[in-house]
């Protein structure tokens, strides 16, 4: 860190105008240009397989494995140097022959369920994924039943005379459509 | 002392909302029946005591009074004056407080906009508003008061984290705050409703604009702050599925299917207890949001302070509130009368399905965002619920609701032809099919994966847009009859018709540039000198200077880039980097090239020996993820000022 701090501090030179923050201000500021990578983001260009059929492979898994010591990033949007790690085991996994689904498993080996956006299903994450299918096969069920059975008009609890009342309120002004 | 005038009036508020309260229930007493009348001015007088609270700590903000604890920890002298008022909402305990003063202000609109309301349905609303507002001013005033003073005034203050110095980010949350407490008015009505025992068609178009108004709030304001992360957090992208994020769809979600239920009680007199249901579910959701962003439990951009005592409280209230409506909810709901009748196919059955899938999208958002704090506090493991969970569950569901929209636009009430609705869309439905090749070929990508969803995207999109000019088409004759004709019966189209299509061409816009930007977008990176040149896709940029510039709160390193195509120049780019003295961050500023859709997106990066780490990004049709949400927004507001959503001009006509 010093040794690149030192081939950086000349540049400061060059920095415009003097300000209040300067002196103390700039070793922060180049200090925290450095220390705050998350920032920015991510796969670098050096960083590309050769073969663009690999290439893109790399960079599908880079989105579902997440950075471990990021905030929610995926490994392809973070800048972090672990990130940057990752994507090259990624990279030599592919190389080596390895499939996707082998790739996630080396990956949660290392790195525990946490690493994959894409949770598995096992049968502590059955809910997470068959939860919503559950709700809309109820609710494809109830809505076909309500078909079947076409409801009976009940009574109005208004009286008639209420009842043509709020006619008019309603549909007072529906003569505007056309 | 204008401060503690402040707290008084927070106090009043919390007070005068408690009265409210009460009267309305000491008003359910026989002998006491006369004086639930009162509630009516309680909610106007709490609704000024808040304005007047909140009044003190935008000045205590304003004139940079770091006596006040919540000044010194979120405001510095320096800051511009913007960022100083939008301090005021940029902590917990000031937002809160904007939560509490919208929610009154929701309060004391009841009352100003009720005359046509029944009495005892609007002084029901009033008491449940009324118990709402003294829980949040009460939670506010004891346990995170934004006014409360420091035994030892600093000589500067601590500054607002600069990553929330943003003008999208001043805006973000007042608008998304009115979005949630809006919401708060509608649960007041479901409760109210279940109370009295009755819900009928007028009811459903009291409630229809205050659910109108709230979810065009929260759409601009859920569109801004992806807007902000978009270029403020430097890597381009606009939504993360973070839970923070979640919670605040989760509620606009619930909203949107309201919207569309609760046209189907407005007129047919149908699905009452679905409505009702998402009535309560929309504010539990509001406040689901609030005590996520508050507690602790998540980690997040978005997470404020944490303090696991205050998630607490919150957590209590929210199970209070919602578990009250909803126990109400099943107690009554049973007794609800059933209305109109409908066959399978009619315009009621197209909307019931469409709440079907959008109730799944919003079930797959809530699992995906609670299960894994659920997980981790019963089992200890933790899992990460991401983007391609989404890709597989919400998405499939929205998607499936895109594809019966324009039938659903189309069909008649009651009893729906299927034939003539089809006939009418054969079209669309043919250019859609073509759009969807067009898209899998030709938008440059072999890979499978990438075809498939600009396929599945153009074709949904361009289905959806289609579907909703055929509407206009249908209703006009356009091309049948005169063109004069036509405009005529244009322009006699009711604005709710409007607003529909609007917001619907806005939902397919707003796919089709999310589709094309996620699927295409072009990315380089490279370390620049002054001097050297970097391509990405068809543009060449140039780092051509390198300068230091000094801003009011900070320090900023800016490069000038200058990106030509085959052409000539096609703009300056001027991203910077910024160093925040006070509190010590640095941040990205993003330039973008504005094109007509597309943007060119540059980040300038840390410096290296070689020069500086330059990263820009070709993102196309950009424009259109945040045009499309806007315009989904305007046509809400269309939509609200619709004249029969105003039920006061119908009624003075009729009333004679």
């Amino acid at each position: 860190m010093r040794g690149l701090l030192s081939v950086l501090l000349p540049l400061t030179r060059s920095f415009g105008p003097p300000s209040p923050h300067r002196g103390e201000g700039i070793k922060v500021f180049l200090v925290l240009l450095f220390a705050l990578t998350q920032i920015a983001a991510a796969v670098l260009p050096g960083e590309a397989m050769p073969d663009p059929r690999q290439d893109q492979r790399a960079r599908d898994l880079y989105s579902e494995v997440r950075c471990v010591v990021c905030q929610n990033e995926s490994i392809a949007d973070s800048s972090a140097d672990i990130a940057a790690d990752m994507r090259r085991d990624i990279r030599l996994h592919i190389a080596e022959g390895l499939t996707d689904t082998q790739i996630r498993d080396t990956m949660r080996a290392r790195y525990g369920d946490y690493v994959l956006f894409r949770p598995r299903f096992a049968l502590t994450t059955a809910l997470l994924w068959l939860l919503p299918v559950a709700v809309l096969l109820t609710g494809g069920m109830i809505f076909a039943l309500m078909n079947k059975r076409p409801e009976k008009t009940e009574p109005s609890a208004l009286t008639p005379d209420e009842q043509a009342r709020l006619d008019r309120l309603l549909d007072g002004d529906n003569g505007s459509q056309s | 002392m204008i401060v503690e005038l402040g707290t008084f009036c927070l106090g009043l508020a919390f007070v005068l909302s408690l009265a409210q309260a009460l009267t309305v229930a000491g008003g359910a007493v026989k002998p006491l029946r006369g004086i639930a009348r009162f509630s009516e001015g309680l909610s106007l007088a709490a609704a000024v005591a808040a304005i007047l609270a909140f009044a003190a700590l935008l000045y205590a903000f304003i004139t940079s009074d770091f006596s006040v604890s919540n000044v010194a920890k979120h405001s510095h002298t320096l800051k511009p004056l913007l960022y100083k008022i939008s301090g005021a909402w940029g902590s917990h305990e000031g937002s809160m407080l904007l939560w509490c003063m919208v929610m009154l202000v929701f309060g004391a609109l009841v009352t100003l906009n009720g005359r046509n309301l029944p009495d005892g349905l609007k002084h029901k609303v009033l008491g449940v508003q009324g118990l709402l507002g003294a829980l949040f001013t009460g939670f506010t005033l004891f346990s995170s008061n934004p006014l409360a003073r420091l035994a030892e005034v600093p000589y500067e203050g601590a500054s607002l984290n600069p990553m929330l110095q943003d003008p999208a980010l001043a805006f973000h949350p007042p608008l998304l705050y009115l979005g949630y407490v809006g919401f708060s008015v509608v649960f007041s009505f479901a409760v109210a409703a279940l109370i009295e025992g009755r819900i009928d068609r007028a009811w459903a178009r009291w409630v229809r604009p205050w659910t109108l108004l709230a979810w065009v709030f929260l759409t601009v304001g859920i569109t801004l702050g992806s807007f902000w992360a978009y270029y403020e957090l430097g890597w381009g992208g606009w939504w993360f599925w973070d839970p923070v994020e979640n919670a605040s769809f989760m509620p606009w979600l619930a909203a949107t299917a309201l919207l569309h239920s609760a046209i189907v009680t407005e007129k047919r007199d149908a699905l009452k207890a679905w409505t009702v249901f998402l009535a309560l579910l929309a504010f539990t959701f509001s406040m689901m949001g609030a005590f996520l962003v508050r507690s602790g439990v998540l980690t997040s951009v978005h997470a404020f302070a944490v303090d696991p005592q205050r998630g607490i409280l919150l957590l209590i209230i929210l199970f209070l509130t919602a578990g009250a409506g909803f126990t109400l909810y099943v107690l009554r709901a049973g007794s609800l009368s059933s209305g109109g009748v409908f066959a399978s196919v009619s315009r009621e059955s197209t909307l019931v399905l469409n709440n079907l899938l959008i109730f799944v999208a919003l079930s797959t958002v809530c699992l995906g965002t609670l299960y894994p704090l659920l997980m981790e506090a019963t089992t200890g493991k933790t899992i990460s619920v991401g983007a391609p969970y989404y890709g597989l569950s919400f998405i499939p569901a929205m998607g499936a609701a895109m594809l019966i929209l324009p039938f659903a636009s189309l069909m008649a009430w009651k009893r729906g032809d299927l034939k003539s609705v089809w006939k009418r869309l054969i079209l669309a439905a043919g250019i859609s099919l073509l759009l969807a090749l067009l898209g899998a070929t030709l938008m440059g990508h072999s890979d499978a994966k990438s075809a498939l969803s600009l396929g599945v995207g153009f074709g949904l999109g361009g289905w959806v847009i289609l579907g909703s000019w055929q509407v206009i088409q249908s209703r006009t004759q356009l091309l049948k009859v005169p063109f004069a004709e036509a405009w005529r019966r244009f322009r006699g189209l009711p604005l709710a018709t409007h607003g529909m299509v609007l917001a619907h061409v806005g939902l397919g816009l707003f796919v089709l540039g999310a589709v094309v930007e996620t699927q295409t977008k072009l990315t380089a990176v490279d370390h620049l000198a002054v001097g050297q040149k970097l391509k990405l896709g068809a543009y060449e940029v140039t780092l051509t200077d390198l300068t230091r510039v000094a801003g009011p709160n900070y320090e900023a390193q800016r490069g000038i880039l200058s990106v030509r195509d085959a052409w000539g120049k096609v703009c300056e780019a001027m991203p910077e980097r910024r160093f925040y003295p006070a509190s010590s961050t640095v941040t990205t500023e993003v330039a973008l090239c504005f094109r007509p859709l597309n943007d060119l997106y540059f980040v300038l990066g840390e410096p290296s020996p070689q020069g500086w780490q330059v990263r820009a990004l070709y993102n196309p049709w950009a424009r259109l993820i945040f045009f499309g949400p806007l315009l989904m927004a305007v046509g809400g507001v269309l939509s609200l000022f619709d004249r029969r959503l105003r039920v006061g001009v119908a009624s003075k006509g009729n009333k004679g």
